[in-house]
């Protein structure tokens, strides 16, 4: 990765009232990378990517998109620039179709009315290039599985050509198959040039797609991991901070009570 | 016409499955049989759509044929279809309320407020006629907007909202017939002219000229044939699936002779009403706009998932204050449908159980009162059924508290079907 990262967070600090949320972060994520954040519950994940995607400004710190140094305030903000966002709970309508869900809030239009062809066709075409297979793109999203909803809301989130794909939690709740039909997603997003942070607690997953490992401990970074060269244990222990135990404590005192 | 389905249905595999076709992907078989399977498989999954409403109009239709003998006549069903198209107004702007998971208790006294303010206009004021139309509906679709704001803005559940708007509109209409000097107060018949020479029972398309209806049919069909070979024409350039030429045909068929065996009937006494014909035109305008606006799509998308609306960018306050506007507004055309009818603007306009039967005419036609799932032709199918019970009681001399009874089995018969509907649709994946 010798590029310039598409999105670079750089020294993000975010309170809420009494709670230090985040102090401190950094988060570099460049096209086709698929960075990982992981880290224990509370651990600032979910806030960080709330910041990025503009659901809370952050109160100091800079955000640098391609480069350039850019303000992210609300959700629409983070839109315009190109970042896409696919919550945990799905925000899918259950009583509309693929395509009418894809196309929500952003229909096309011919003539004043909507193009169902046009949106159907590239509804075909865009689940066609994700290699995301579903029943039929005229069946209600209450007719899918969790799977497919959440590789649907994934796509989505692809409507708008995003460069910077936020995946909060996408494989929670999902069996076997159907997480191995999610990573498989994310796999292709990262082909087509993507950035993609990918939240998630399942180590398995992360070791499965991930370039980078971002370890979040108590809103702070606790190290940052290439995912090939680095052990399942090594990264539980930097989200657990096992490497700060009751031994190793003792140890830095006696070090410094013998200096 | 065989030969047509087979290539039809072989450009209809499924182009997503490069390599392995998924078992469970869902592939029409071709022909009949693929139909008749489709609709099985709809109808076991819940997807009951406008079923229960053709068996129960069957059913009633034959019950009353017997037990009545002036009801299976040309000038029974004549007025029924002309009568059907005040209650169908009402329904009709219920349709939306309903997608929306709402309700609009206020369209009954809207209703009858309409029928006064028209009345003191022309009678009292003695205002030109159109401008006293055009100055009851926006009057209607204010009153909308007034409680669809309080109901989105405010965030006062929308029941409460109508159940207080239905008192206050229904006082404000007491007022105003009982204190309009020029009547002397109480009920208000109307001039001749305007409204009343075109919606009245005696007024017809094209003069009661027998080739009117069969125009109004030959249209209709016409333009439902046209726009599906368009749309299969449009789709299979795009190269995704598209209607077959023998469901097409099928559908058209049968269009054809609903709409020529109606118009036929019709015909036998004096064609088609222009009450029947302006209500018609008013449903698929709203059918239109439902299916095929953003606006529409905007509107199912609230009644489904109002988060997800939401973060799709969605104004649900926005899309709620438009939907209660166009409901008090159907409310308010409803009333100047009723005033047609009966020539006047009455004190008890507004009463009994006529708003349970606006609510269980959209609800009988198969659009639901959970929210997010409806069509606009719900209402007419529904108006058509409860019209033709209303009628064919009538015909039987039934006594008010026979009627009040059977109108609650109906109403809550519909009510349990779309309940019963809607579980299954959870059972089977598709609530």
């Amino acid at each position: 990765m010798t590029s310039a990262p598409v999105l670079a967070l750089r020294g993000i600090s975010k309170r809420f009232g009494a709670v230090q949320a985040l102090t401190d972060v950094d988060l570099e994520v460049h096209a086709g990378e698929v960075v990982a954040l992981v880290g224990d519950n509370g651990a600032g994940k979910s806030t960080l990517v709330k910041t990025i995607a503009g659901v809370h400004p952050i109160d100091e710190g800079h955000i640098e998109w391609e480069g350039n140094e850019v303000r992210i305030n609300r959700p629409q903000d983070a839109q315009h620039l190109g970042v896409a966002t696919v919550y945990q709970d799905l925000a899918l309508c259950d009583n509309l179709d693929v395509v009418g869900n894809l196309y929500l809030g952003r229909e096309l239009r011919r003539w004043g009315a909507l193009d169902e062809v046009a949106m159907e066709k590239r509804t075909r075409e865009l689940l066609d290039t994700l290699s995301i297979r579903i029943p039929s793109v005229r069946i209600p999203i209450a007719g899918l599985s969790g799977g497919q909803r959440q590789v649907v809301a994934i796509a989505r989130a692809m409507i708008g050509e995003p460069k910077v794909v936020l995946l909060d939690e996408p494989t929670a709740a999902l069996g076997v198959e159907q997480t191995a039909q999610v990573l498989d997603l994310v796999e292709r997003l990262r082909e087509r040039g993507l950035g993609v942070i990918l939240i998630s607690h399942n180590m398995a997953d992360v070791k499965a797609v991930a370039d980078t490992v971002a370890v979040l401990r108590l809103g702070r970074n606790n190290g940052s991991f290439p995912a090939k060269d680095t052990t399942h244990e090594q990264i539980i222990a930097a989200i657990t901070g096992a490497t700060d135990n009751a031994v190793t404590r003792r140890q830095s005192r006696t070090a410094e009570a013998s200096k | 016409m065989s030969n047509n389905t087979t290539t039809d249905s072989g450009a209809q595999v499924p182009q997503t499955a490069p390599a392995a076709i998924d078992p469970r992907l869902l592939v029409r078989e071709e022909g009949l049989l693929g139909l008749w399977n489709d609709f099985r498989r709809k109808v076991s999954g819940g997807e009951l759509g406008s079923l229960p409403v053709v068996v129960g109009l069957a059913i009633i239709w034959i019950v009353f044929g017997i037990l009545a003998p002036n009801f299976a006549t040309a000038s029974t069903f004549t007025s029924i279809f002309y009568e059907l198209a005040a209650t169908g107004m009402a329904a009709l702007g219920l349709v939306f309320v309903l997608i929306l998971g709402e309700i609009d208790l206020s369209v009954l006294s809207v209703s009858g407020l309409a029928a006064a303010i028209y009345a003191v206009l022309t009678v009292g004021e003695h205002m030109n006629a159109w401008l006293a139309l055009l100055v009851t509906i926006i009057a209607g679709a204010a009153i909308g907007m007034l409680q669809g704001a309080i109901f989105a803005k405010l965030g006062v559940p929308a029941f409460v909202v109508t159940l207080a708007g239905n008192l206050g509109w229904f006082g404000v209409m007491l007022y105003m017939l009982n204190t309009d000097k020029t009547t002397g107060g109480g009920t208000i018949t109307l001039l001749p002219g305007g409204l009343n020479s075109a919606l009245q029972e005696t007024s017809y398309f094209l003069g009661s000229d027998i080739a009117g209806a069969y125009i109004l049919a030959a249209l209709g069909v016409g333009f439902f044939l046209l726009s599906s070979m368009l749309e299969q024409g449009r789709r299979r350039k795009a190269g995704i699936p598209f209607r077959p030429t023998l469901e097409i045909a099928l559908r058209s068929g049968g269009l054809a002779v609903l709409a020529f065996g109606t118009a036929f009937m019709l015909n036998q006494y004096y064609g088609v009403p222009n009450a029947l014909l302006i209500f018609v035109i008013a449903v698929m305008a709203c059918d239109l706009v439902l299916r095929r606006t953003s606006f529409g799509r905007k509107v199912f998308a609230v009644g489904g998932n109002i988060e997800a609306a939401r973060r799709a960018g969605i104004s649900v306050p926005k899309i709620r204050i438009a939907v209660f506007t166009i409901s008090s507004t159907f409310g308010a055309l409803s009333g100047l449908f009723f005033a047609a009818q009966t020539n006047s603007a009455t004190l008890d306009a507004g009463q009994g159980a006529w708003l349970m039967l606006a609510i269980a005419s959209a609800v009988v036609g198969g659009t639901s009162l959970f929210g997010g799932r409806g069509k606009a032709w719900s209402a007419l199918l529904g108006a058509l059924l409860i019209q033709s019970i209303a009628v064919g009681l009538d015909l039987l001399n039934m006594q008010a508290w026979d009627q009040y009874m059977v109108t609650a089995v109906v109403v809550l018969a519909a009510v349990i079907v779309d309940s019963l509907s809607r579980r299954t649709q959870k059972s089977s994946g598709r609530g």
